[in-house]
């Protein structure tokens, strides 16, 4: 009988103990959601905002300037940051009149980022291969060089690497742009060296057998086995190229040459002090960062995973 | 141990340093190779038979980075520190000043107001930013597994500098930008976010944060996922609360990623120059004139590149010695992992 009596207490306390408990977790989750969707607005309201004034009329935007929507929708900040409207046009929709053609910058950092992954990409893999799968004298010591680089600021080598190109005439030249990084990068070399260490012998050694010489081994074994940190590599090499500006800024003024980020600045500078072309600004700064949207699009799983590796080790 | 530490390192370096900007990831790089060097050895041994024509194909395989290297990494190095005690304006050989930049470098009331701007932005960009990063990391990890979620914090991380710069110059505009409208709604008039002396660091430093803090959240949260949830467990069967754990035992397993976080966050703050070349050009009045900035109007509007080359100098002293430093505390912190 007692043994039912306290059996039944127990029951009657316990819905009441897991009333309290959910009752105080939910403060705590709701206080976590708020503060995660406030994160998230702080986060993504600026790519609205972005998109909101590039779809405006520049010279009604100064009367409406808190329109959650675009005020008087137009296309027209796109055409004038692309070249596609004439001077008349850009100025009756607010516009500088200042002339841009962000179509041929977009070429550029298009040629500037492709050229500078491939090439970087391509050189690191070779020498990540002879560190991490061949074997000879000094292979380590080299390596230890080459990761002493990473000590070395990038606003230490700017300076002198201007100079050296501006020595070699290779200034507003896409060789002179891509050049210094193009042949070496200690972080891509660790990177990829790191993943094929992993690697068996047993695969190679099977290659080895069947006749396929170091070379064959590199491409025809270690490349497939690397592709996903090939990826990885070229997608934040792209992203790097694509986003950078004070190396362009120093080598590449000339309008056939300087990429997006360059001109970006040139047409911001160039913009009225009174009365700033705001949204042609907006619709040229989602031209430079449209690409980058597209990529994440396509593969952000993979980007994000590459900066979360970690927790899946 | 070390193979998990490697990994650790290239992992979450993997955004950052790839155009070698930052030197962070280099002091754990040097760790762990060292690590992993005996094994290498083991290894090297066992398969030397099938691998003695190796050094010669090797020779031509590292032969385009070893160029590279020697030519836009090592001997801009030391070109720099030759050309940092001459008096050189590109357009003439270079001519030997001795200490003259160094002693202009002392006297130089501009570069130590330079400095304390730079000190003042990195600092609250680091302070501030890693506070909310780490929060933030905290409160997704408890939440969500959404890579969507996820991928969207990381949005801020994949637009170039001056593509924030600019549209942060868009939205603090003292008379259209939003933010001000709110601001003047609010309080009554609006706040020269990038035009006065006392709100300009303030200003940059948080359109800094905001472009850095969901890449730090994500490398945190990172970090979160390798303390096994058994820890929990445990801590919650000795009866801890939430606060207590994550003062006892989230804080102190999270130790090196932060300290990784911090000295990556520092490195590159250090370095700023699109955010501030794009918005204020180091106005008002050299409110924010940061080193970088400096350094490069010394280059190219003075054109005295070997003035200029000295401050690049100073910078990459004082880089050194926080990265040094931060090597010693990664390698104190290392014993609480494992």
């Amino acid at each position: 009988m007692t043994t039912t009596l306290v059996g039944e207490t127990r029951q009657a306390s316990r819905p009441a103990d897991q009333r309290r408990r959910r009752r105080r977790i939910p403060v705590g989750k709701t206080l976590a959601w708020t503060y995660l969707a406030l994160f998230l607005i702080v986060t993504i309201f600026p790519f609205y905002w972005i998109l909101r004034t590039a779809l405006s009329n520049n010279y009604t935007l100064i009367r409406h300037p808190s329109s959650f929507l675009p005020v008087n929708f137009t296309v027209g900040p796109f055409e004038r940051v692309l070249g596609l409207a004439s001077r008349t046009q850009a100025i009756a929709e607010g516009g500088s009149g200042a002339s841009i053609n962000l179509a041929l910058s977009l070429r550029n950092s298009v040629i500037y980022a492709t050229a500078l992954t491939v090439l970087v990409v391509f050189c690191s893999l070779l020498a990540a291969y002879a560190f991490a799968r061949l074997q000879w004298r000094g292979r380590n010591v080299i390596f230890s060089i080459f990761l002493g680089a990473l000590m070395i600021p990038g606003i230490m080598t700017l300076l002198p690497n201007f100079v050296l190109i501006h020595d070699l005439g290779l200034t507003n030249t896409f060789a002179g742009l891509v050049l210094p990084g193009a042949l070496f990068s200690a972080f891509n070399i660790f990177f990829l060296r790191q993943f094929m260490l992993g690697f068996s012998n047993d695969i190679e050694d099977a290659a080895l057998i069947d006749g396929a010489g170091s070379l064959g081994l590199l491409f025809r074994i270690t490349v497939p086995m690397t592709a996903g940190p090939l990826t990885t590599l070229s997608l934040l090499t792209f992203i790097n190229a694509w986003n950078d500006y004070f190396w362009p800024l120093m080598i590449a003024s000339d309008p056939g040459v300087r990429p997006l980020t360059v001109a970006l600045g040139v047409f911001q500078q160039a913009s009225p002090e009174t009365q700033p072309d705001f949204a042609g600004l907006m619709a040229a700064a989602l031209v430079a960062a449209f690409p980058m949207l597209v990529l994440f699009m396509i593969f952000g799983r993979r980007i994000v995973n590459s900066i979360g590796f970690t927790g899946i080790r | 141990m070390g193979i998990r530490a490697c990994l650790n390192v290239y992992d979450v370096t993997s955004g950052k340093n790839l155009d070698a900007k930052t030197v962070s990831g280099a002091s754990i790089v040097v760790i762990a190779s060292g690590r992993t060097a005996t094994q290498l050895r083991r290894t090297s041994a066992r398969r030397s038979p099938s691998h003695r024509g190796d050094w010669r194909l090797a020779v031509i395989l590292i032969l385009p980075a070893t160029a590279g290297f020697c030519v836009f990494a090592a001997y801009p190095t030391i070109r720099g520190i030759y050309l940092s005690f001459t008096n050189f304006r590109i357009l003439s050989p270079p001519t030997w000043a001795g200490l003259a930049n160094y002693r202009r470098l002392f006297a130089d009331d501009v570069f130590w107001h330079s400095l304390r701007v730079t000190v003042y932005f990195v600092a609250l960009t680091v302070g501030v930013g890693l506070a909310v990063s780490l929060v933030s990391a905290v409160i997704l990890h408890r939440l969500t597994q959404s890579t969507v979620i996820r991928g969207l914090v990381l949005l801020p991380f994949l637009i170039s500098g001056v593509v924030a710069a600019l549209v942060w110059q868009w939205m603090l505009d003292p008379g259209l930008g939003i933010i001000n409208v709110v601001v003047k709604a609010v309080i009554g008039h609006n706040i020269l976010f990038l035009g006065s002396q006392g709100w300009v660091i303030p200003s940059l430093s948080f359109i800094a944060i905001w472009k850095s803090m969901g890449y730090n959240a994500i490398l945190i949260f990172a970090g979160l996922q390798t303390i096994p949830s058994e820890i929990y467990e445990a801590g919650r069967l000795d009866g801890a609360g939430e606060i207590r754990m994550f003062t006892r035992l989230t804080l102190p397993l999270l130790r090196p990623i932060m300290a990784m976080v911090i000295i990556l966050t520092i490195i590159s703050s250090f370095q700023v120059f699109d955010l501030v070349a794009v918005t204020t050009k180091g106005g008002p009045a050299n409110a924010s004139n940061v080193l970088p900035l400096y350094i490069y109007d010394t280059g190219f509007a003075e054109f005295n590149f070997g003035y200029a080359l000295t401050m690049s100098m100073a910078l990459f002293v004082l880089l050194l010695a926080i990265t040094f430093f931060q090597m010693r505390l990664l390698r104190a912190n290392d014993s609480d992992t494992t």
